[in-house]
């Protein structure tokens, strides 16, 4: 190569570039996010430099605040008119801040913030040494039943790393059903993931269970990230970018400058069909939905319960935040092919779920086994593809959120000398030793069959009925014959609890601080409001049905 | 004037609600309370009826329209009253005799600790019972047909420490029940056909409806009817009732509420016009009635059971009269008011006999009692005269126009069965009610030792009984035999008040509307036949009870006695057909529950079950075998969603 050859390579490449535009970041419209995420990092350095004494109060503290201010945060928003009128799209195109984000990210942050209380009680295992202990393994790192396990507990530690954990989770779940281009929506993906498998191998007791849950979940859900991931390249491929606006205009055909090389790619829609099948795939299996179910009860028993509570709650909201916007947003062009699939879909969850949860013999599965048949019940509504449908969708994730947390809030009360009792045999008779405590259970499992005056009600007439005028009335009727099913085995836990005769060496009920307490006050109290009156309820999810695109 | 008609029935619901919410504190002045409430309803419906005498007979009629109860589109449902001529009839018996109860209860409940209760209970059912007649809509009557349902169930079982009164209560309630649902089937067919529920509307348009609709809603107000009023084939309840305390069957299950079917019938007349299949059936159940409780009253040696079946026998009349049409709607109302009186009087007679016989209610136990209860031997006796129907007492001016009447159908035969029944039935009137008079007032003592309270159930509480004691017949206090002479001067004065000159006939003639009878043979000569038959009945009870001593332990009897003893079987039919018959549909549909549904049932929920236990084992805990499952269904997802858009 001759030295002017070079001279010129040189020149070229040192050409002056004129100006970086500096990416546009509207901090403010971002602010619930930023101020978990921020409170995340903060968390972690509180690991780092404060005393291990007082680190669990700090954590704690910490997460609380967060997330109350990034709660207000939202609200703020939702008051200055974001959810509705100034509906925009902010972070140079990553991210929507409409009404679905408002809501969804309020109702994960409620749900977090209960959570957060489950994840700080330290009065139900007994003390360790003198020390007061939750849920959560004494050192993660030791190996079960090893000497240096033995060693960390006797030395009272604490793993308080859930905090910082939990709230990365929760500032990938915000962005997950706000995101507005396939790459953001993988990353919130992963965000929330990662933290949550760790969270899972946690458990204090039974911690082989817990580690072989985390490793499945962590397995299936790289697995499933896999496909989302192939989906996204396949899209991208197709449409020639990542922004849901983009893709939805080439998937009608109402994109204005047509490239050469888009021109190429949009005539093939096996690109599209196989990418968009592959990215909702990658949602079901966050959802929980048959047959991307079978890790469900698998983690949901093995991780420590207020985990178990959070997972349930928040991932299914975000995961159908996310559903919903992708199937609303980017793919409604494509609606008369994926909605027979999706009706499917939701079919075999509806049932699937209703009837394996028959035969269950853990609480925790058992309810394990609800949340699929509830996913299924909320797909119904996913499907209606109206206004109404978002809006019942929000307002069933509302309710469901804090029935399951207070649920699986309740099971952590009931407990035995190997911890938390959570064979069904053993909670016979359990409303004659305890009756609030059964009865409360007994709200719960009546909220999630769906008996009038319960959250549980509202929330499946609304989904139902707007699956019935989106021209899915089979879909209801299998809906209700699944409800049926189920409500077989919540009520025959209500008969056990209050027509057996309680077993000599049954369990106790242990008594929990004001934290747990109040989960399970609120899961009642939002049960029973949303439950009798709940037009106001409906009526803001209305208000937040419109994405904006 | 129109809004005191509101007070009419607010007065007695005060009354109520302060008495039953008032508590203990009330109990010292609570029946004064209650009384005065009662008099307060009274005085006004004087006034009302003072007002509307000033009136033109057509302008009389007022009404109140208080609040829509339910207003929904197409249907509207009001609270309003409406005070015509028959309503004021009814107010003030309704009023007069309630009050005059009122008073009577006090001395004769003196002893009990719930006296405060059963005056809170006396005027729920005044309430109740004035909301019944003042209804301007058949949706409200119905407000009050309960209400008064209700009342005579809380006063029947007032003594529920007694098993026999709990149950008594629940049987009645239990009929009544039957009765009730026919009228709120009359009720809907109503709506249905009329699309309103107002009487001036629904009687108005009765002549544009088919024949077929009248005679059906007719039918199920007859039905109504004969369970309120105690009319075959649903009185089995009105003899137990008398395990109430005896103001109240003399309130209640004589005076005003049993009589409220015969409202129901005269009020509906135009529908019942239009419906002469149904009209028969009235007239049927009534001269049925009136035999059936007239036999009754011959066996009964219980002396409130005995003028039960009397009472049963004279709302037969009254049912038969209204059954007639415009020729019987008056009489019907007219023995009505004149029943109201006498019986009243009979039975509170009866109350004050008890109450000076240790509470003794067997006839055979009392005798010469004459000398020892002067004025309730008086005021007693009027009243029979009046209810034999003698001239010129009350009983005789509306029962004797009732015969005529019956004397008076479009057929001969008709007249002639049903005519023949009434008369019949005015002689075994006199026959058991001479017997009764007899047993109690005259012949020799036959009174018993007081029975023990333990032992004999059917003691009244509250009044101090020692066993092994002999009874000490004593007049009654002031408070009570005040209310009898009242009532003694109504058995004799108001029925020739109302019959000279016709004169209840037409003040009600602008509601009921009024056509002369023009019977078969001859009024005098029906009239003397009335009277030769009665005079009759007379006699053979003489001969048979005041001429002979009377055992004190009842004789086998005749067959029909006995029959007649436990009221002609009805209870035993009821048992053998409506309960053993429930039993057996039960039993087959709890086997058809059992084989048929539960087969079904059973066998879903166990191919659930082993559908639920087959797909269970697909989770296997194998991450790996999750991971196939899943890379199948998502192999199955891109398949279903190529195959979309290849179809």
């Amino acid at each position: 190569m001759s030295a002017s050859a070079v001279h010129s390579l040189w020149t070229t490449a040192a050409e002056p570039i004129t100006r970086i535009d500096a990416p546009k970041f509207e901090y403010g419209q971002m602010s619930p996010t930023l101020i978990v995420l921020g409170a995340a990092i903060v968390g972690v350095l509180v690991e780092a430099f404060v005393p291990r004494k007082s680190r669990y109060y700090v954590q704690a503290f910490l997460s609380v605040v967060a997330l109350a201010a990034a709660f207000a945060a939202v609200v703020a928003l939702a008051a200055g008119g974001y959810g509705t009128t100034k509906a925009r799209i902010s972070a140079m195109g990553a991210i929507a801040v409409d009404g679905p984000s408002l809501f969804l990210q309020g109702t994960i942050l409620l749900a977090g913030l209960v959570s957060v209380f489950t994840f700080a009680e330290r009065r139900l295992d007994p003390e360790a040494h003198g020390n007061r202990v939750d849920s959560f393994a004494a050192q993660a790192a030791s190996v079960p039943g090893s000497d240096s396990e033995k060693a960390a507990v006797k030395a009272g530690f604490t793993t308080t790393e859930v905090f910082p954990l939990v709230l990365f989770a929760i500032g990938g779940m915000l962005i997950f059903p706000a995101a507005n281009d396939l790459l953001t929506l993988f990353i919130a993906l992963e965000v929330f993931s990662l933290p949550l498998y760790l969270l899972c191998a946690l458990a204090r007791r039974k911690r082989l269970v817990s580690q072989e849950a985390a490793v499945k979940y962590f397995l299936l859900g790289a697995f499933a990230s896999a496909f989302t991931l192939f989906g996204i390249a396949l899209l991208y491929g197709y449409a020639g970018s990542v922004s849901y606006a983009t893709i939805a205009q080439v998937v009608d055909g109402s994109i204005q400058n047509v490239t050469p090389a888009l021109a190429d790619t949009m005539g093939n829609d096996a690109l599209l069909l196989i990418g968009a099948a592959l990215l909702v795939m990658g949602l079901l299996f966050k959802v929980g939905a048959v047959p991307f179910h079978m890790w469900t009860p698998d983690v949901y028993q093995g991780a420590p319960t207020p985990v178990t509570g959070f997972m349930a709650a928040a991932t299914k909201v975000a995961a159908f935040g996310a559903l919903l916007r992708v199937l609303y947003v980017v793919l409604p062009g494509l609606r008369w092919d994926w909605r027979p699939v999706m009706w499917g879909v939701a079919i075999v969850t509806m049932l699937g779920g209703a009837i394996v949860a028959i035969t269950q013999t853990d609480v925790k599965r058992l309810l394990a086994y609800s949340s699929i048949a509830h996913a299924g019940f909320i797909l119904a509504g996913v499907i209606a593809m109206t206004p109404d449908g978002v809006s019942s969708v929000l307002f069933y994730l509302a309710a469901y959120s804090f029935v399951t947390i207070g649920a699986f809030a309740v099971v952590t009360l009931v407990r035995d000398a190997g911890g938390e009792a959570t064979h069904l045999s053993k909670w016979a008779g359990l409303g004659r030793r305890s009756p609030l405590v059964a009865a409360v259970f007994a709200v719960f499992l009546l909220a999630f069959a769906g008996i009038p005056l319960t959250s549980g009600f509202a929330g499946k007439f609304a989904v139902f009925k707007a699956a019935a005028e989106g021209g899915a009335a089979p879909l209801v009727v299998i809906g209700v014959i699944s409800s049926a099913v189920a409500a077989f085995f919540y009520i025959r836990v209500i008969v056990l609890m209050f027509f057996s005769e309680p077993k000599p060496e049954g369990p106790t009920v242990a008594v929990p601080s004001p934290l747990t307490m109040t989960a399970i006050g609120l899961g009642v109290a939002v049960t029973l409001v949303l439950g009798v009156a709940p037009q106001y309820f409906l009526d803001l999810a209305g208000q937040a049905g419109v994405f904006v695109r | 004037m129109e809004n005191l008609i509101a007070l009419l029935v607010a007065a007695p619901l005060l009354g109520a609600a302060v008495l039953l919410c008032g508590g203990r504190r009330l109990d010292r002045t609570g029946h004064w309370i209650g009384t005065v409430l009662a008099a307060v309803s009274f005085v006004v419906g004087a006034v009302l009826f003072v007002d509307m005498l000033g009136k033109g007979p057509e302008e009389r009629t007022l009404t109140q329209h208080l609040f829509s109860w339910i207003p929904v589109e197409g249907f509207q449902a009001d609270v309003a009253f409406q005070l015509d001529q028959l309503s004021m009839t009814f107010v003030l018996l309704i009023t007069g005799v309630g009050s005059l109860i009122h008073l009577y209860s006090i001395g004769y409940m003196e002893h009990d600790e719930r006296r405060r209760r059963f005056f809170g209970y006396l005027n729920l059912f005044l309430a109740a019972m004035l909301l019944l007649v003042l209804a301007d809509n058949y949706l409200l009557l119905y407000v009050g047909w309960e209400g008064v349902g209700l009342a005579s169930y809380l006063l029947i079982g007032f003594w529920q420490h007694k098993p026999s009164a709990a149950t008594a209560a629940k049987k009645a309630f239990l009929v009544n029940r039957v009765g009730d649902m026919g009228l709120s089937i009359a009720i809907m067919l109503m709506f249905t056909t009329f699309g309103t529920f107002a009487f001036g509307p629904v009687l108005e348009s009765t002549d544009k409806t088919s024949e077929g609709m009248l005679t059906a809603i007719a039918l199920m107000l007859l039905l109504a009817a004969c369970g309120k009023s105690a009319q075959v084939p649903l009185q089995s309840w009105l003899g137990d009732a008398m395990e109430g305390p005896t103001p109240v069957s003399a309130l209640i299950h004589a005076a005003t509420m049993v009589t409220a079917g015969v409202y129901l019938i005269t009020r509906s007349g135009a529908i019942f016009n239009g419906a002469p299949d149904a009209q028969l059936a009235v007239v049927v159940v009534g001269a049925v009635t009136l035999l059936f409780g007239a036999i009754v009253g011959c066996a009964k040696d219980d002396i409130k059971k005995a003028l039960a079946g009397s009472t049963m026998s004279q709302i037969g009349y009254m049912i038969l009269a209204a059954g007639l049409g415009p020729v019987g709607y008056a009489f019907a109302i007219m023995h009505l008011v004149t029943h109201g009186f006498f019986k009243a009087g009979l039975f509170l007679g009866a109350g004050s006999v008890m109450h000076g016989m240790n509470d003794e209610v067997d006839m055979r136990k009392y005798g010469g009692l004459r000398k020892y209860m002067p004025v309730t031997f008086v005021t007693f006796g009027l009243g029979y005269l009046a209810i034999i129907g003698l001239p010129p007492f009350s009983g005789f001016w509306s029962k004797d126009k009732i015969i005529e009447a019956a004397f008076a159908q479009q057929s001969d035969l008709r007249s002639w069965i049903f005519g023949g029944v009434a008369l019949l039935g005015a002689g075994i009137t006199a026959y058991y009610m001479t017997r009764v008079m007899i047993l109690t007032f005259f012949g020799e003592k036959r009174w018993q030792p007081a029975p023990d309270p333990d032992t004999a159930p059917s003691v009244e509480p509250g009044i101090e009984v020692h066993p092994g004691e002999m009874p000490h017949p004593h007049e009654a206090p002031k408070s009570m035999t005040i209310p009898m002479i009242v009532l003694a001067f109504g058995s004799v004065f108001a029925g020739a008040v109302f019959g000279i000159g016709e004169r209840f006939v037409h003040w009600l003639e602008p509601v009921t509307s009024f056509e002369h009878p023009h019977p078969v043979v001859g009024v005098p000569v029906i009239t003397t036949a009335t009277i030769v038959v009665l005079l009759l009945g007379v006699g053979l009870a003489y001969l048979q009870y005041g001429r002979r001593p009377v055992p004190v332990v009842a004789p086998r009897g005749s067959l029909l006695t006995r029959a007649a003893r436990r009221d002609l079987l009805q209870d035993d039919f009821n048992h053998v057909v409506l309960v053993r018959g429930g039993e057996h549909l039960t039993r087959s549909l709890v086997y058809l529950d059992h084989s048929l549904v539960d087969g079904v049932v059973n066998g879903t929920a166990a191919s659930v079950g082993g559908l639920s236990g087959r797909l269970r084992r697909l989770q296997n805990g194998y991450a790996r075998s999750y991971a196939v499952s899943m890379f199948g269904g998502a192999a199955l997802l891109v398949a279903a969603t190529l195959l979309m858009r290849a179809v």
